[in-house]
Order: structure tokens, then C-alpha cells, then sequence
């Protein structure tokens, strides 16, 4: 395990999600959440490897687990698993499957894949912090646009607008690829529920540092992180 | 029963500030001054029981000990997902209490009965424990041994109850001894007195339990001789397997009494349904004598 850690986890990256997809002609890019992921591990979160135990630490939660390979490579960037653990996905003996399972991979708090799950982990996560005094942990869950159409979602947006959960920031990164769409926009959604919300540019780290570090007292916060269709 | 639920919760809550109450606004009133006194670990999420159990999960991933409750159907058969997910394949922990067993809604209809309630725990493995007072003094002792640990608790009550309490009835407790080789009739939770009155001048011994999971199976062993008899208040053969499996290397004969599969379409109250199920001491007591009777009993 590396002892000095990346704040800046772009030179590594590509390289890291060559080893877990073996595909030599797609950019990271072509993983829809890797941005969002690089800006939340580099600038953002308060959790190292030293630190994932941490009742004190920052809570990431990814709720949209399929396609987990730029979040494997971000958690190998920062030295939470080794490198050596991507170039055998899930393989008999691998512990990085196409969906993470907190069990087996350290630093990962959920285990995830089926949709829907995730935010409203991510709620009592955020009153369980609450209930014991540690106030200064947010807690970070990362959704997709399609993973709305689960109604579980909006059990947890109703219930963390109507109390004020303001540790809470989701982030909904937004590919069209609802099959009904969003009519009105996926930031209403939370807004009209009394989330504040920023729409931002998903491939923009500086729109998206500013959004993942925004929001304000006594409001849960969305950010809404818009890339390209999936094709 | 269920007012010991709210006494006994009431009390963890004011003592140990690990345990943390969730609901999905079933009984919520009557929590009304414990979230006066404790409001970060009160916590109704308004009828959302999907959401109820994840809030569950997320506080138990914090290290908090949560209590989640509402009536079985939708504490357990609409959650399912979630208590497999939110709290199993996360690792982690929670005392889910239910009411309405069975048919206690009786006059509610179908939609308010869950009788597969603890078959569903079965189809997740053998982490649970499933916990069936029969009386309500039952349920303070079994509620608070729940909160102490970490381990995910199913802890059923039920408007039926039976005029004794035994508290330390873990493990197959016997009520009455049968001569050597006497049939072993097993009754779980408020599924007693009609068994005792069932069975009342038969030669069986009847043993009494309010935790079939995990069942006592060195119990069941010692006691078992050729034939066995469950009366359980949920699905008829629930137990089944795990008594088969138990007694996989012993000759038996196996008798699964419980409540039927089918959806009678019919209300009345929870005496008519357990005489329509073959529940009453009546019904169990031609079930019983019928297959004691027959071949090989």
C-alpha cells in the first residue's frame, strides 16, 4: 500500500481502469461517474486509508454500483486497495466484483448493485452521525438518473427535505439514461422537497468542486452532474 | 404485547444511548414523549417502510443498535429487499419488532396478514433470530437481550397469548412429559394453550418454545422419537426443513401444522380464522389424533 497519497489522482487513473477493463481504446471518460469520483476523492472527502475506520470521516456511499471501475481505481489511486486487486474483476479469487461489497473492499461503505438502496443508507447514516454528536462528517451518496426510478428514492428525498438533513449531499450524475426521462428536470425533484440543488457540467472539475462543497444549513444538498448520453 | 414493546422500548431508549427507534408512523403516537426526550434517535420517516429499514441499516453502519417496527406485512413482506440488502448484505444488525400476526387482522383482510413472515427470514439464511412470545411478560425479557447485541433479531407479537408466560423458553422447554417413545408435539409461541388443550389425555409429550430461530435442534433430538408434531401460528411447515434436517439420520414421521396457504377471502376475528386454519384446540386436536393414529403412528 502506497504511503503517499495522490491528491491529484489524474496520471494514474487511465492506467488504473486499463488494468480493471483491459480495454485499450476507451478514455476514462467513457465511465460516466470517474470525474465526479476523482473530485470527491482528491478535493473533498475527509477519509485516507489511515482514516476509513474513522467515526470522525467523511461517508462516501455509491448507490449506483454497476460499472464500479472508476470507483475501484479512484479507491487504488488513494491507496485503499491494492493495484494488484484490478486485474482480476471478478475472478474466483477476487474481492472486487461488478458490484462492491463493503465486506470485501476496504474503504467502501456499502455494498451496492441493486438500485435504489443507497440514499436511504445514506439517511440513516447521516441520523446515525447526528444521534452521536459527530456533526462535522458529511455523507456523500452517488446516484444515477436512472436509478430514480426506483420509488425507494423518493421515500428518502421526501423524508431528508422535510427534516432538514443537512449533512446529507447526493449526487445524481445525469446521463438521459431514464427510460421516461426527468420531465421538469431531476434537480426539482429534491428542490420541491426542500433540498438546495446545483446543475453542473459532470465532466467540470472546478463546477463540480464547488457544487460537491456547496449547499447550505438546515437543506440536504443535490448535485446534479450532467455528462454526455450514454451512447 | 404490544404495549410491552412500547414500555420496554421506552425504557432502552432513556438507558442505553445506543438504541435508536425507527418507524413508519405505526405506534408513533405512543412514542410521542420518548421523541420529546430523545429526538435524534426517534425517528418517524412517515410511511415509508422501505425507507425505515435503509434508515435502519445507516444507523446500525454508525454503530447505533436500531429498533424498527410496524405491522408484519410491511415491516417484513413489502421490505423484503431491504432487510436483505440494507441490513444482511451490509453486515450489519437491527431488532425488527412486528404486530399483527398472522391473522390478528383478521378483520382487516388479506392486506393486513403476513402468516410468511418467518419463512421469509428463513429465505435469507440462518443469521435471524426469530423470537414468538406467547405472553406479553415474554417479550420485555427477549426485547432487551435483543438491544444488546449487535446480531439482526425478529421479534413477532401477537395479539394471541397464553395464560402462562415462560420467559426461558429459548430452548425446547417441556410442559408435559409423555411415557418413553411418546409422540413429540412442538408448539411455538401463542400456538401453547391450544396445544395443551388439544392434546389434553394424550400420550405425547409437549415441549414449548418462543424462539424457533435458531431452533433447538439438541433439544429436538432428545426429545424426538418416531413422531413429530409443529403447531406454529405462521405457515404451516415453516420448520419443516429444519426438522428434517435435524432428524435427517433418524427414522420420523413429520405432522406441520400452522396456518394454511390460502387467502380465505374472509373476515371475522382471530378465533374464527384459527378454527378455519384447524388452529383451535379442535382442529388440532383431529390433526393430531389422525396422524398418531394412522400407519406407522
Amino acid at each position: 500500500m502506497t504511503t503517499t497519497l495522490p491528491t491529484d489522482s489524474s496520471a494514474r487513473l487511465p492506467g488504473l481502469i486499463r488494468r480493471l477493463t483491459g480495454d485499450e481504446k476507451h478514455a476514462p471518460s467513457a465511465h460516466s461517474t470517474v470525474d465526479v469520483l476523482q473530485v470527491l476523492y482528491d478535493r473533498v472527502l475527509r477519509v485516507t486509508p489511515d482514516t476509513a475506520d474513522d467515526p470522525e470521516r467523511n461517508r462516501f456511499l455509491l448507490s449506483k454500483g454497476h460499472g464500479p471501475a472508476a470507483y475501484y481505481a479512484v479507491l487504488a489511486a488513494h491507496g485503499f486497495i491494492p493495484d494488484a486487486w484490478l486485474d482480476d474483476l471478478a475472478g474466483t479469487e477476487s474481492r472486487l466484483g461488478h458490484h462492491p461489497d463493503r465486506l470485501l473492499v476496504p474503504g467502501v461503505e456499502i455494498g451496492s448493485g441493486s438500485l435504489g438502496h443507497g440514499l436511504g443508507l445514506a439517511v440513516g447514516t447521516a441520523l446515525g452521525l447526528r444521534a452521536q454528536g459527530l456533526l462535522n462528517p458529511r455523507v456523500y451518496v452517488l446516484l444515477g438518473d436512472a436509478e430514480l426510478d426506483e420509488g425507494s428514492n423518493h421515500e428518502a428525498i421526501a423524508y431528508a427535505g422535510a427534516t432538514s438533513l443537512d449533512s446529507l449531499t447526493a449526487v445524481v450524475v445525469d446521463n438521459s439514461s431514464a427510460s421516461h426521462g426527468w420531465a421538469g428536470g431531476i434537480a426539482s425533484r429534491f428542490t420541491v422537497n426542500g433540498w438546495t440543488a446545483d446543475t453542473v457540467d459532470g465532466r467540470n472539475h472546478e463546477a463540480l468542486y464547488a457544487a460537491l462543497t456547496g449547499g447550505r444549513p438546515r437543506h440536504p444538498h443535490l448535485v446534479v452532474a450532467r455528462i454526455e448520453s450514454k451512447g | 404485547m404490544r404495549t410491552a414493546f412500547i414500555d420496554t422500548t421506552t425504557a432502552l431508549l432513556d438507558e442505553d444511548p445506543r438504541t435508536a427507534l425507527v418507524l413508519a408512523d405505526i405506534s408513533a403516537s405512543q412514542f410521542a414523549s420518548a421523541g420529546h426526550r430523545h429526538p435524534d434517535r426517534v425517528l418517524n420517516v412517515g410511511i415509508r417502510e422501505q425507507l425505515m429499514i435503509g434508515v435502519a441499516g445507516g444507523l446500525a453502519l454508525t454503530g447505533l443498535r436500531p429498533i424498527a417496527h410496524s405491522y408484519a406485512t410491511f415491516l417484513v413482506d413489502r421490505a423484503y429487499e431491504q432487510i436483505k440488502l440494507d441490513l444482511d448484505h451490509q453486515g450489519v444488525g437491527a431488532v425488527l419488532v412486528s404486530i399483527g400476526a398472522s391473522y390478528d387482522g383478521s378483520a382487516e383482510g388479506r392486506t393486513h396478514q403476513s402468516p410468511g413472515d418467518v419463512a421469509l427470514f428463513d429465505s435469507l439464511g440462518d443469521g435471524w433470530t426469530v423470537r414468538v412470545p406467547g405472553h406479553p411478560d415474554e417479550v420485555a425479557p427477549l426485547l432487551r437481550n435483543a438491544a444488546t447485541s449487535d446480531d439482526p433479531v425478529y421479534l413477532r407479537l401477537s395479539e394471541q397469548r397464553n395464560a402462562e408466560a415462560y420467559p426461558d423458553a429459548t430452548g425446547l422447554r417441556v410442559l408435559r412429559r409423555g411415557l418413553t417413545n411418546a409422540p413429540l408435539v412442538v408448539a411455538v409461541g401463542p400456538m401453547l394453550d391450544p396445544t395443551l388443550a388439544a392434546t389434553e389425555g394424550m400420550d405425547v409429550t409437549v415441549a414449548y418454545t418462543h424462539t424457533p430461530r435458531p431452533l433447538d435442534t439438541p433439544g429436538l433430538r432428545a426429545l424426538a422419537n418416531t413422531d413429530v408434531v409443529l403447531v406454529e401460528p405462521y405457515l404451516a411447515g415453516t420448520s419443516s426443513a429444519l426438522v428434517s434436517r435435524a432428524l435427517a439420520d433418524v427414522p420420523h414421521r413429520l405432522l406441520a401444522l400452522g396456518v394454511g396457504q390460502t387467502d380465505l377471502r374472509r373476515y371475522g376475528d382471530p378465533a374464527d380464522h384459527a378454527r378455519w386454519h384447524g388452529l383451535d384446540a379442535d382442529g388440532l386436536r383431529r390433526s393430531i389424533s389422525a396422524f398418531l393414529g394412522s400407519v406407522g403412528g
